[in-house]
């Protein structure tokens, strides 16, 4: 067998050197290219926020013809995105992969140190997006407004169910912060995904949630639930019934991350060439008319300016994981 | 009947020639999807997503569900001819339509399959257009006691599918529901079972994997030592008299073709449960209602019958909930729900009323679909059969080629083809010993609904597991799980007393 | 077979405590108002298996079950040769998928197991080993959009992405 592969591992390089030099003529001098189809890693799973988003932009890559090649996009969810993290670690140098990331982008490096993932060092290429919170109940209960909820939550205490996704993450994050700030016994139940979540607040097995706009948007249309407040810093234009939790008088905010970040170690040319092809998508029509129907914010940011939001964002995650109990 | 009215309206969107055009062409490439292992709806609606962009969405929809029906009637073909089920909505098929194939009946299996998949279709799609918004309200008070509830009913219709020796059918189940526990355990949100540290296992076991992995490397392994020299190992034939006589024999499945239709759409309105729950009860059903119950795993038409059936109208009924709540029963759901998202399409319940040209355009379309998958499907089931025909030599290795890149194509990672190679050695050196390996493939589907709903459940009713009982639906299909689950129990352990004694 | 049923019964007895000792690393207890801990789940269905195993045992040693009484080889000669050809070509291709890619290896695995085992002509079997890796490209990575491993063989693809895509 050893003797099998030795041949084989021959006739691969044999092929492998023959076929480099007739590549290489092609367009050297020219800006860089992708070569072949760009992996498009997606941090969760296939349906949700993040996957709609990347293939969102995919869609809109391909119909706008911004990219020579196609991307192709990959669900790697496992362990809430640990996947994809260490895949594209082991990716370091390819300038092939990129990946759409959200906010566990910093709490899973942050929650497993094991995994001995840096995010400084993988590549900025652009966030196009800052997705909102909002605190929601369903319509069918008395609670119109914050003082309402807090009233009706101690009385349940511990019996109140509050909804989200995963575990340690966004959801609970904002949870515990409600736990505090109003002094409840919230108890959270996580489940798969934020559809899943908005449905069972809608089909009442879930007191309140803390679901994103896009996804409690059809019930919210329907009159099955209610945005009590919503954690931005200006009432969003969707829910202008919901004010901040600023204005309530407790300092916070917090937001959700769409970005697109490449593997570490890639090359100049390939981030500048990525940097400019979703600079473009967010320029578009389609990109635009969409952030404004799920009310997502936020300006396109990219090279250093990413890294230095995101090294703020890590911090302010650390501290918020630790307040908790997550991590020490 | 203004139901009938908007009916009308649907099928003049429907009958449009482009969108004619793309039900055609979107049922011939969603069943060449479907046929492939590994590859089922999920990927083909996913890749071509994109490629929508180029019609209008009105038109973009109802090419991807016609690539999606299409995709389902697919799914039976490799469950018949190789024995592998091409995705977990047909695993059912392969039971009784693998060794319809091997007793050269394969053209029989197959017309079985697309004319139960037509009735499912279009029962479904006609319960769809009259009682969409009712059901949508009951699908949307269903939580997670409710799920572990329909699951534990699952699988007490399928507790006699394992064979006579109840350790190692135990022990079958035991290991494919240990399997699914690998990955991430959602309710701690910790990484669970990542065995000898490899990233790989951080996405879980994926049902393909132990799938093609058993049946397809596994299977190929054991006819590779039964048919040792032989040529050939089915010898299937075609003609025209006997699909006439194949459709006039169906006419004994009527019943089985029903009770698979009300079922299989019924449990797929059920946000999260989706196709395959649907079609595992409705093969249990039919083997527990047939006069036969002895011939099911033995080439009996009404195995196959019952669970595409049964698939097929719970992949219409997955429709409600994704339309009406925005909540994809499958991942096949998700990502259509994604492209409404994309075109600008709300999925909710003001969908019905906003967009109520949208809503039955895509379900007129879905009547379309169903009839054109089905005459695509005859058509093409001479070449199936010529296929099947040829030399073992040549099959074998071509089959495990699809294994390779079937198992490949679904996550893209290495990782799982060696995961699946060692299961496929395993699974056959345990299947020379009579270890039944249906139930493990069974379990690893139920077991990621099971477990995270159950332990949902727990969550909110402080661990008291009354909560089981006292939800009016959640009660009563658990009592009715835990009835069929004891009865057989105990008539089993009384003759193997009596034997033993 | 009667060794090869005991002998199974012993490697998934191992397998199943070795499962439970994984699962351990979550809580496998019950968590007051929670319910059962992350590594229950697995731990006790891993318990089950093992009492599966020796129940196995229990009946191989009474010979209760069909395959302990029978006398049966487990393999005979011609099925383990059949069986270590089949399953190590299959070991080498999937191995060497990581070297020359799929490309490299389907057709190599082709052109084997049709010329030796199958014992076609060279014209049978050169045409399918040949055409198969042609239809599973254009289907897999220009229809479908799904790009499948390459290896070393990575560069002879640009020209050809250059054309279709």
């Amino acid at each position: 067998m050893r003797h099998i592969a030795r041949r084989l591992f021959g006739f691969g390089l044999v092929a492998g050197v023959g076929l480099g030099f007739m590549a290489a003529p092609h367009n050297a001098a020219a800006d860089w290219e992708p070569k072949k189809p760009v992996e498009f890693v997606i941090m969760a799973g296939k349906g949700g926020g993040a996957d709609k988003m990347a293939r969102l932009m995919q869609s809109v890559i391909q119909k706008h013809g911004l990219a020579s090649k196609p991307f192709t996009p990959i669900n790697k969810p496992g362990g809430s995105g640990a996947e994809s993290l260490v895949y594209l670690k082991q990716k370091t140098g390819d300038d092939h992969v990129i990946m759409v990331t959200l906010n566990s982008f910093y709490t899973t490096p942050l929650r497993n140190p094991d995994l001995d993932i840096d995010i400084s060092t993988f590549t900025p290429v652009g966030r196009m997006a800052e997705d909102t919170f909002l605190l929601w109940v369903n319509s069918d209960t008395a609670i119109k407004t914050i003082d309402d909820f807090v009233k009706a939550a101690k009385a349940k205490g511990n019996g109140w169910v509050m909804a989200g996704t995963g575990k340690g993450q966004e959801d609970q994050l904002l949870t515990d912060f409600l736990n505090k700030a109003y002094g409840l016994d919230m108890k959270y139940v996580p489940y798969k995904g934020g559809g899943r979540v908005a449905k069972e607040l809608a089909g009442n097995n879930a007191d309140s949630t803390v679901n994103n706009p896009s996804e409690q948007l059809g019930f919210y249309q329907a009159g099955k639930t209610r945005a009590l407040a919503a954690f931005t810093p200006a009432r969003l234009d969707l829910f202008p019934e919901a004010p901040t939790f600023q204005e309530l008088g407790k300092d916070f905010v917090y937001f959700m991350q769409r970005s697109v970040v490449g593997a570490p170690g890639m090359s100049k040319e390939a981030e500048a060439y990525y940097r400019d092809v979703f600079k473009k998508v967010y320029a578009t029509d389609e990109w635009q008319g969409y952030m404004k129907s799920k009310s997502l914010q936020g300006e396109f940011l990219t090279g250093d300016a990413l890294k230095t939001y995101w090294a703020r964002e890590k911090e302010n995650h650390r501290e918020m994981l630790t307040k908790m109990g997550e991590i020490k | 009947m203004e139901v009938l009215n908007l009916l009308a309206g649907g099928f003049a969107i429907a009958f449009e020639p482009l969108n004619l055009a793309l039900v055609v062409f979107g049922c011939a490439i969603g069943l060449f999807v479907g046929a492939m292992p590994g590859l089922g709806s999920v990927n083909g609606v996913a890749i071509l997503l994109p490629m929508t962009f180029l019609v209008p969405p009105e038109s973009a929809i109802i090419f991807l569900a016609a690539l999606y029906y299409g995709a389902m009637y697919g799914g039976a073909i490799s469950s018949i001819m190789l024995g592998i089920p091409g995705a977990s909505t047909a695993v059912a098929t392969t039971f009784d339509g693998r060794p319809l194939a091997l007793q050269g009946k394969a053209d029989v299996a197959l017309i079985s399959a697309a004319v139960a998949s037509f009735v499912g279709g279009t029962i479904s799609v006609v319960l769809f257009t009259l009682f969409a918004p009712p059901l949508a309200e009951i699908a949307l008070t269903f939580g997670s006691p409710e799920i572990f509830a329909l699951m534990v009913l699952a699988f007490a219709t399928f507790i006699g599918l394992g064979g006579d020796d109840i350790p190692k059918t135990l022990f079958s189940i035991f290991i494919g529901l240990a399997m699914s526990a690998v990955g991430l355990d959602i309710i701690s949100g910790q990484p669970r079972l990542i065995f000898f540290g490899l990233p790989g296992f951080y996405h879980g076991i994926n049902f393909l994997v132990l799938a093609i992995g058993i049946y397809g490397i596994g299977e190929m392994l054991w006819t590779v030592e039964v048919s040792r020299g032989k040529m050939s190992i089915s010898q299937a034939t075609m003609s025209l008299r006997r699909i006439v006589d194949g459709v006039i024999g169906l006419k004994s499945s009527v019943k089985t073709m029903l009770m698979g239709s009300f079922l299989g759409y019924f449990v797929g309105i059920l946000p999260a449960a989706g196709a395959t729950p649907g079609s595992l009860m409705a093969y249990g059903v039919a083997k527990t209602i047939s006069k036969d119950p002895g011939s099911f795993g033995k080439g009996n038409v009404d195995g196959v019958v019952a669970p595409e059936a049964a698939n097929n109208a719970a992949s219409t009924g997955a429709m409600l909930p994704m339309l009406t709540l925005g909540i994809p029963g499958s991942p096949t759901t998700a990502i259509l729900l994604g492209g409404m998202v994309i075109w600008g399409l709300e999925p909710g319940p003001l969908l019905f009323v906003e967009h109520s040209d949208f809503v039955w355009g895509l379900i007129a379309s879905l009547y379309a679909a169903n009839l054109f998958a089905l005459l695509i499907n005859i058509a093409f089931i001479p070449a199936f059969i010529w296929v099947l025909r040829m030399p073992f030599t040549i099959l074998a290795p071509i089959i495990f080629v699809l294994c390779i890149v079937g198992g490949y194509a679904p996550t893209q990672d290495m990782h799982d083809v060696w995961l699946m190679l060692i299961f496929g050695i395993v699974g056959y050196l345990m299947r020379k010993l009579d270890y039944p390996l249906a139930p493990a493939v069974l379990a690893i589907v139920l077991g990621p609904l099971a477990e995270p709903a159950l332990r949902q459940s727990l969550l909110i009713s402080n661990g008291s597991f009354a909560i089981f009982f006292e939800r009016p639906f959640a009660g009563v299909i658990m009592v009715i799980a835990l009835g069929l689950l004891i009865l057989p129990v105990l008539q089993k352990i009384v003759r193997y007393a009596r034997r033993s004694a | 077979m009667r060794r090869a049923e005991f002998v199974m019964a012993v490697v998934m007895a191992l397998v199943s405590l070795y499962l439970m000792w994984k699962s351990a690393e979550l809580p496998v207890g019950w968590i007051p108002d929670e319910g059962p801990g992350g590594g229950a789940f697995p731990f006790w269905l891993g318990a089950g298996m093992l009492v599966c195993t020796l129940w196995i045992f229990l009946r191989w040693f009474r010979r209760t079950s069909e395959v302990s009484r029978s006398s049966e080889a487990y393999f005979d000669g011609r099925a383990l040769t059949l069986f270590l050809i089949v399953g190590g070509s299959l070991t080498v291709m999937i191995g060497s998928i990581h070297l020359v890619g799929v490309y490299g290896a389907v057709p190599l695995f082709l052109a084997f197991y049709m010329r030796f085992l199958g014992r076609h002509g060279w014209p049978t079997t050169g045409a399918v080993a040949l055409s198969t890796p042609i239809v599973a490209f254009f289907f897999f990575e220009i229809a479908l959009n799904i790009t499948l491993p390459k290896g070393l063989t990575e560069p002879l693809f640009y020209p050809l992405y250059d054309i279709f895509l």
